[in-house]
């Protein structure tokens, strides 16, 4: 790989041993995927995927330590994952002792860390860090340095940016550096689709599901998916923002997706349309019935799998302002079609502290804690990695949180139904 | 006994017996009880894994294509080698992913006397060949016997 001058400089120690490691870092990262030289970060802020002051990560802090105290700082100011507690979402006493004192018990020094390596501020904790109210949202064919799959599959599928799927630490090394390897996703033809993904359900598919599909059947490869117009039309409104979300999060974690692209809705098919298929494309056709075997293929892992459900998380990765309003008004529509007041299963709705803010600022804030339900910043994920909430029938339409957790997955009307209506 | 040749991508020898997986690595999701319930063994927790879910995976050859999921793949994989519960090696089918590529960098360059060795590419006819509880060498120029 090329190194100018000063990269060369660096990497033999002119900034020092913990820069020089930096480097060494990023050149075999690099190197391991044939990289040409480096490129300059160019996006105003970075995302960090570690957000939580896990005792056991004790190892990654030390890491982040060495950083600081060698002034190896980032050139960026960042966003980062969620909180992984937040004590407005239900946990018994033992639940909330073994949260604060045992498991996340470095989480105030972690944020201290934060703090000092560049952190945006106190509300930069969410998974949506390019919703608009969180403000870090890149432009398109700008080069990232991110982590957290769902936030880098949507930079660069949805808004157009450059970003490989780097792993935790690996993401802050580039923005101290100011530079990252030039390979895959940063690359044309790293961008190039080498699945034809042809939709032709009968009806619109649930994003986390058919997410999900695509994701387990590419695994880390770039799908050009066709036949998803008549359900999204051609226009990046709000809504269809929403459902690329929730879709990608799903391609990012059922598989390893990096980058998708929709014909004629993302911004690169506009451009380049079906010259992004790469020669020798393979093709998956996903109709209903697929999606149903998908589905269906999920593992159970209830202790119980009859028990009757006992918390319900919506909201992973976070939910968009316009998505926590439809939520609200299906909500009370569902409460009133059964006949109750307030949700029948503890349920709680998770969105980044942006939005929230401006949520609370609207009419629907209160409706949505007139039927019970709790708004949190919360990870849902962070919450149920732990050997009590493992053992919790917990319901979710996050095909994300299902995947990483004990969480069983429900469509979002099944979910609606389930909450509103209660039962099994 | 058969032999494949990979590309090295962290150098090291072992010997260890086989443990399989066809489908992707979760790496979160399979490592989730070593590094945060402080299980020694690092017993698979990753449920859409047949082949691992449940399996001890510390001191084993841990073939697989590749590995899948969050992007705390590589510093959880960094963590649980710095508490001394990864595999003894990390064979991989297919050319390494990112995530996996980080993790295996990152304790390579930060963490002192670990060897953990990475080969990558070694090809679909090794992953078809290999089987669990097959003793595995790894030789430092990325050659790999099963036997």
């Amino acid at each position: 790989m090329y190194l100018t001058d000063e990269q060369q400089a660096i990497l033999n120690g002119a900034k020092g041993e913990v820069m020089a490691k930096v480097m060494k870092t990023l050149v075999m990262y690099g190197e391991t995927f044939g990289a040409d030289k480096m490129v300059p970060v160019t996006s105003e802020y970075n995302h960090l995927v570690t957000s939580f002051g896990l005792k056991m990560m004790t190892p990654v802090f030390d890491l982040m330590q060495q950083l600081i105290d060698a002034g190896a700082i980032s050139q960026q100011q960042f966003s980062v994952d969620p909180r992984p507690v937040d004590k407005n979402v239900p946990a018994n006493f033992l639940q909330n002792f073994i949260f604060n004192n045992i498991m996340y018990s470095k989480q105030t020094s972690y944020e201290e860390q934060l703090k000092q390596l560049g952190l945006m501020n106190e509300d930069a904790f969410t998974c949506a860090c390019y919703l608009d109210q969180v403000g870090n949202t890149p432009k398109k064919g700008e080069v990232l340095s991110w982590a957290e799959s769902s936030a880098v599959v949507y930079a660069n599928s949805v808004l157009g940016a450059r970003c490989n799927r780097n792993s935790g630490i690996m993401d802050i090394m580039g923005s101290i550096a100011g530079f990252v390897p030039h390979f895959g996703l940063l690359t044309d033809e790293g961008r190039k689709a080498t699945w034809i993904v042809k939709v032709a359900c009968k009806k619109k598919p649930e994003a986390q599901l058919l997410g999900s599909a695509i994701g387990m059947k590419v695994m880390e490869d770039v799908p050009f998916v066709t036949g998803m117009n008549e359900w999204l039309g051609t226009e990046l409104n709000d809504e269809n923002k929403a459902y690329l979300k929730d879709f990608g999060a799903a391609t990012a974690s059922n598989g390893a997706v990096g980058l998708y692209h929709i014909e004629n809705l993302t911004p690169e098919t506009k451009e380049l349309g079906a010259s992004l298929v790469a020669p020798g494309a393979r093709v998956y056709v996903i109709d209903d019935a697929e999606l149903e075997r998908v589905k269906n293929s999920y593992p159970v892992i209830w202790k119980d799998k009859n028990a009757a459900p006992k918390l319900c998380f919506v909201g992973c990765p976070h939910l968009s302002m316009q998505q926590l309003i439809d939520w609200t008004v299906n909500v009370e529509a569902g409460l009133k079609a059964s006949g109750n007041r307030k949700v029948q299963i503890p349920t709680v709705f998770t969105t980044a502290p942006g939005v929230k803010k401006e949520f609370e600022k609207t009419e629907y804030a209160k409706r949505l804690e007139a039927t019970g339900v709790i708004l949190s910043c919360i990870c849902p994920l962070m919450y149920m990695n732990n050997p009590l909430c493992g053992k919790m029938p917990v319901i979710t339409c996050s095909n994300k949180l299902r995947t990483y957790t004990s969480s069983r997955f429900y469509t979002e009307d099944e979910i609606l139904v389930k909450i509103t209506k209660g039962g099994k | 006994m058969r032999e494949f040749k990979g590309r090295v991508v962290a150098p090291g020898t072992v010997s260890a017996p086989a443990l399989v997986s066809h489908g992707g690595l979760n790496t979160l999701a399979s490592f989730q009880k070593a590094v945060q319930f402080g299980d020694k063994q690092a017993t698979c927790g990753d449920q859409n894994n047949p082949d691992l879910y449940s399996k001890k995976m510390k001191g084993t050859a841990l073939c697989l294509p590749q590995t899948i999921g969050s992007t705390t793949g590589g510093l959880v994989l960094y963590a649980a080698a710095s508490m001394d519960r990864t595999p003894a090696c990390l064979l991989f089918s297919k050319p390494i992913d990112s995530l996996a590529a980080a993790g295996s960098i990152l304790i390579s360059v930060w963490l002192d006397g670990i060897n953990m060795p990475v080969i990558d590419s070694l090809g679909e006819e090794f992953l078809d060949y290999v089987k669990d509880g097959m003793m595995i060498s790894v030789g430092a120029d990325g050659r790999v016997i099963v036997e």
